[in-house]
């Protein structure tokens, strides 16, 4: 116990519009707080610098998974642990069931919440490179009503997001799609130090729809070789449209390494960041090209 | 201070503390039960794992304010559990436990897998340990312990 609990309040306020209200207060006073697994970290380590807090987890309106024609709707507090028990997301959304499993250990995806790995901003987390192949959007609520953006504009900066003052990821919702013919591929990998515990060096999501060997659509997205989670939309528009080819392989591998940018850090160097990220887009594309 | 109510291995709880005391401290400093052992304090190693609601989390990582109206079982409850008296005797018997600091945890967290999935493949004990570390036994004892109790 290094830190002295009683510097700080965790406020739980008996309503939703209750805890809007103390987060629509001025000078961002008072902050979210969900599965606290981020948070607690920095807490113990003497690194949280906000002092109050608004304990977010008892309320229903931010939990559950709900399922449309349209789409897939997670509660901004659905924990990693709720997303891998879900059959359809399993079945429809598979990379964000791998990514669910990787975070941490199971005590972790017990406890931490799809909104709070969004809302943490880390260009490691896990599963927001998931979120981007599906095209995401999440939910902004504050005292001034909801809306929704699209989760690939979110993260403006390392660290830095749309959130306004006094807003809160309320919801993420997934499009479902279906594709009459053809065959649609799912990739997701992460490159850690060890298997479970690890903060990511590397970590790749893909999603492609193919048709007789043509590249219909595709998608790509990783985490921790740029500031914030990234597309790789060069490295899309290079790919779609097209049949896999050696040479289609080589030269996407090199559009992929001039769109990121990775830094050496206590995890990984930048070196060693880019190629695997490569290697990973090879596998990913070795997916694609299957059928051929 | 506004008191947290809680369900304490069975028994109910009230104490009065900061609402961002750790679970982890307010069960080892307040109410004095031991059994839960500090090793990170950031979430990584599971030698405080206990269960809230029949998950495991780490309680380092969970503040008290989270915890009003919950259920919490720490080691002391779970090994009076008669479902589970059997992991304690088997990691006895297969060298599960060498200095001990982790085994708390890695019983809560078989305790949690058993109570699940009572009779668990080796890879599923692997994954439910995933997050509990152990500097002495290599692991394969502790696999060994937890899947002769699943026996």
């Amino acid at each position: 116990m290094k830190t002295n609990a009683a510097e700080f309040d965790l406020r739980t306020p008996a309503t939703l519009g209750e805890a809007l209200a103390l987060l629509g207060e001025p000078q961002g006073k008072w902050r979210p707080f969900a599965g606290g697994t981020d948070l607690m970290v920095l807490l113990e380590s003497g690194n949280l610098m906000h002092k109050n807090f608004v304990n977010l987890r008892g309320f229903k309106e931010l939990r559950g998974i709900e399922v449309s024609p349209q789409f897939v709707v997670l509660g901004a507090l659905t924990t990693f642990s709720a997303i891998q028990e879900n059959e359809l997301i399993k079945k429809e959304f598979p990379c964000l069931v791998q990514a669910a499993a990787q975070v941490g250990a199971i005590a972790i995806q017990n406890r931490g919440t799809i909104g709070g790995n969004i809302g943490n901003a880390s260009p490691a987390a896990d599963s927001p490179p998931a979120l981007l192949i599906y095209d995401a959007e999440i939910e902004l609520m504050s005292t001034s009503g909801a809306r929704w953006v699209s989760y690939d504009s979110f993260h403006t900066g390392y660290k830095k997001t749309l959130l306004g003052a006094g807003e809160l990821i309320s919801k993420i919702r997934l499009p479902r799609t279906t594709r009459a013919s053809g065959r649609t591929v799912h990739y997701f990998r992460k490159v850690g130090a060890r298997k479970a515990q690890a903060i990511s060096k590397v970590s790749v999501a893909g999603w492609a729809h193919v048709e007789k060997g043509v590249i219909k659509e595709v998608r790509l997205a990783l985490g921790s070789v740029a500031p914030t989670v990234v597309r790789g939309k060069n490295t899309e528009n290079l790919l779609k449209g097209k049949v896999l080819s050696p040479a289609l392989y080589e030269e996407a591998r090199s559009i992929l390494g001039g769109e990121i940018s990775p830094i050496s850090d206590i995890r990984s160097t930048d070196v060693y960041r880019k190629r695997i990220a490569q290697n990973l887009l090879s596998e990913f594309l070795e997916h694609v090209g299957l059928d051929q | 201070m506004k008191p947290t109510h809680f369900v304490l291995n069975g028994k109910k709880t009230e104490i009065a503390s900061p609402p961002m005391s750790r679970l982890l401290d307010v069960l080892r400093e307040e109410l004095h039960l031991t059994g839960t052992k500090e090793g990170c304090g950031e979430g990584e190693c599971g030698a405080c794992s206990v269960l809230i609601d029949g998950e495991v989390v780490n309680s380092c990582l969970v503040p008290l304010a989270q915890v009003e109206g919950a259920e919490v079982r720490t080691i002391e409850g779970v090994i009076e559990d008669p479902r589970f008296k059997v992991l304690q005797s088997e990691f006895v018997a297969h060298g599960g436990a060498q200095c001990g600091i982790c085994t708390p945890g890695m019983i809560v967290s078989s305790a949690s897998l058993l109570e699940k999935n009572p009779h668990p493949r080796r890879d599923e004990i692997e994954n439910a340990l995933a997050g509990n570390l152990c500097r002495c036994t290599g692991y394969s004892k502790i696999i060994d312990s937890v899947e002769a109790a699943s026996k």
